[in-house]
């Protein structure tokens, strides 16, 4: 039996004034009625949440947090679907899985303690790294990533060689774990607060072995879940995180890093977990203006506004979510840029499906990048 | 002193479990060959190794990462997909997609650190029961070489 209690007092859902502000704002109600956030809230505190429970259409939600930030009455919508989904969990209730589960597998089998991965096979020989030292480099699920969507042609692992390249640039030797595990992440927004807990002891013993006193992160969801969730969800975590916008921003104010030319027309994607999330804004744009040449168009929504590239966490991907990539894209494309850049390997996965619609592939095909792969190309 | 005894026992409990390795394979089928090379293999009689369980698909290019990711999660030590020969495909290139969804698998086992040898990708005609056979045959002994899977329950408490 859940208790109601606390989740209304940690989510102020009593507050709701039936507004529907989240719903009009909803990128999934937007192009599916059948989605309403502020009927889940109303349901759940009108006595239906056991109904709620069992709703497939809980998880549907992005837990994007468009709708955190217009409610009036600040009730804390992703936070309620986070713990409304660990409750439905418990009762057994799971997501309809995309790619048939394999994601979900890998981060599982992650969980293990007896594992020795083969994950830094990627490293190109030119580049250095140590496994002890002041800083990680977290690299998350991107080789795994690299070795999934091969049919997308998308290159996550662009992504981590282009930190490493940059860190590289600015004389720094980053730490590489060998055993790092997955955050974790979906695994907790999908309810299955268990093995997150694993996943997340795994990876601080792994860190603290290091003797690292900072953490990078070039994902926005692992920045997210290491800043906002270790903390809350496990102890014995208390150092400092860091994403790779904040840190170059931080070198680029510091005349640490000087970016040559490039001349072409941007438009920036903010994802969920690092703009609304985290509040993080202003780094990204920082480094994409001080590229000389670089002209940064923003789309008509932007910062915490931004529309969600439209799956979170492996599931119930659908007819909705495509529909939300393509209006996604189709806005950046009428900016008139020709790259679209976006700092979470997700949203870069996520257009890139979207894109292999060929019925629209005039309105929505923009080239896609990484913050972190523009930077490193015009070093 | 009972406490003492019990985890004495519980040693050798270990022991001799660790020398009775039984593998735990999963083998998938398809429907129009090699689960009917399986078959084959029944009603001729042949005598083969038991430590395995078949899952028959419809095509062998139905077996995607996530089915193989599964069985690794679930505890198995290796995993055989198993299809008709090049050419002889039920669904004319149902086979051909599994080898390209196998190298996939294959990477992505290779990532997490397990041995290449814990997968197997091989073709089983209908009229190839000996073949089933000596396949599942080979698969055990070289599963039972390699020892019990990291993920799985016998790895995890050596």
């Amino acid at each position: 039996m859940m208790n109601i209690e606390t989740i209304a007092k940690a989510t102020h859902v009593n507050d709701c004034l039936e507004c529907g502000k989240c719903t009009a704002n909803c990128p999934i109600s937007r192009f599916t009625d059948a989605y309403s956030p502020r009927l889940n809230v109303g349901r759940f505190i009108q006595g239906y949440a056991e109904e709620l429970l069992q709703d497939e259409r809980l998880w549907d939600c992005l837990t994007c947090g468009m709708c955190n930030v217009r409610c009036p009455a600040d009730v804390k919508y992703t936070e309620f679907m986070k713990r409304i989904r660990l409750e439905a969990f418990q009762n057994g209730r799971e997501a309809t899985c995309s790619h048939g589960g394999a994601i979900q597998s890998l981060m599982r089998i992650m969980t293990s303690p007896t594992m020795n991965q083969n994950r830094l096979e990627w490293v190109p020989k030119e580049f250095t790294y140590s496994d002890k030292g002041e800083l990680v480099y977290f690299v998350g699920c991107l080789p795994y990533f690299d070795a999934f969507f091969t049919d997308l042609e998308v290159n996550t692992l662009d992504t981590a060689k282009s930190v490493l390249k940059i860190l590289n640039h600015l004389d720094i030797t980053p730490v590489l774990l060998k055993n790092e595990r997955c955050c974790g992440h979906d695994l907790l927004w999908s309810g299955d607060l268990e093995n997150f807990k694993k996943l997340a002891k795994h990876n601080i013993t792994e860190i603290n072995k290091s003797g690292a006193k900072r953490v990078l992160f070039s994902c926005a969801e692992g920045y997210r879940t290491f800043k906002l969730d270790y903390p809350g969800y496990v102890d014995g975590f208390d150092i400092d995180v860091v994403h790779i916008s904040e840190f170059m921003a931080e070198h680029i104010s510091s005349n640490g890093l000087k970016l040559n030319r490039f001349d072409r027309r941007v438009t920036y994607q903010d994802p969920c977990r690092l703009g609304r999330h985290m509040n993080i804004y202003d780094p990204p744009r920082e480094v994409m203006n001080s590229i000389p040449g670089l002209e940064l168009v923003e789309m008509r929504k932007n910062r915490n506004t931004a529309v969600c590239c439209g799956t979170s966490a492996w599931m119930n991907c659908n007819l909705t979510s495509k529909q939300i990539q393509a209006y996604r894209l189709k806005s950046a494309k009428t900016t008139g840029a020709d790259l679209l850049v976006t700092t979470c390997p997700k949203c870069y996965i996520h257009f890139k499906c979207a894109q292999k619609d060929e019925n629209i592939s005039d309105q929505i095909g923009i080239d896609i990048q990484d913050l972190t792969v523009l930077t490193a190309s015009v070093l | 002193m009972t406490e003492k005894k019990t985890t004495a026992k519980k040693k050798t409990a270990k022991k001799t479990e660790k020398q009775k390795f039984v593998p735990k394979i999963v083998a998938f089928a398809c429907n129009w060959c090699s689960y009917a090379g399986a078959d084959n293999a029944g009603v001729n009689r042949i005598q083969y190794s038991p430590h395995f369980r078949v899952i028959r698909t419809m095509c062998s290019g139905r077996v995607k990462p996530a089915f193989v990711l599964k069985a690794f999660e679930m505890g198995a030590d290796g995993v055989l997909v198993s299809g008709c020969h090049f050419g002889d495909c039920h669904y004319i290139f149902g086979n051909y997609r599994a080898v390209e969804l196998f190298e996939k698998t294959k990477k992505l086992v290779h990532l997490l650190g397990l041995e290449d040898e814990r997968l197997r990708l091989e073709w089983v005609s209908a009229a190839e029961g000996i073949r089933w056979a000596e396949l599942i045959n080979e698969f055990v002994d070289q599963i039972t070489r390699l020892g019990p899977s990291p993920l799985s329950e016998n790895g995890k408490k050596s």
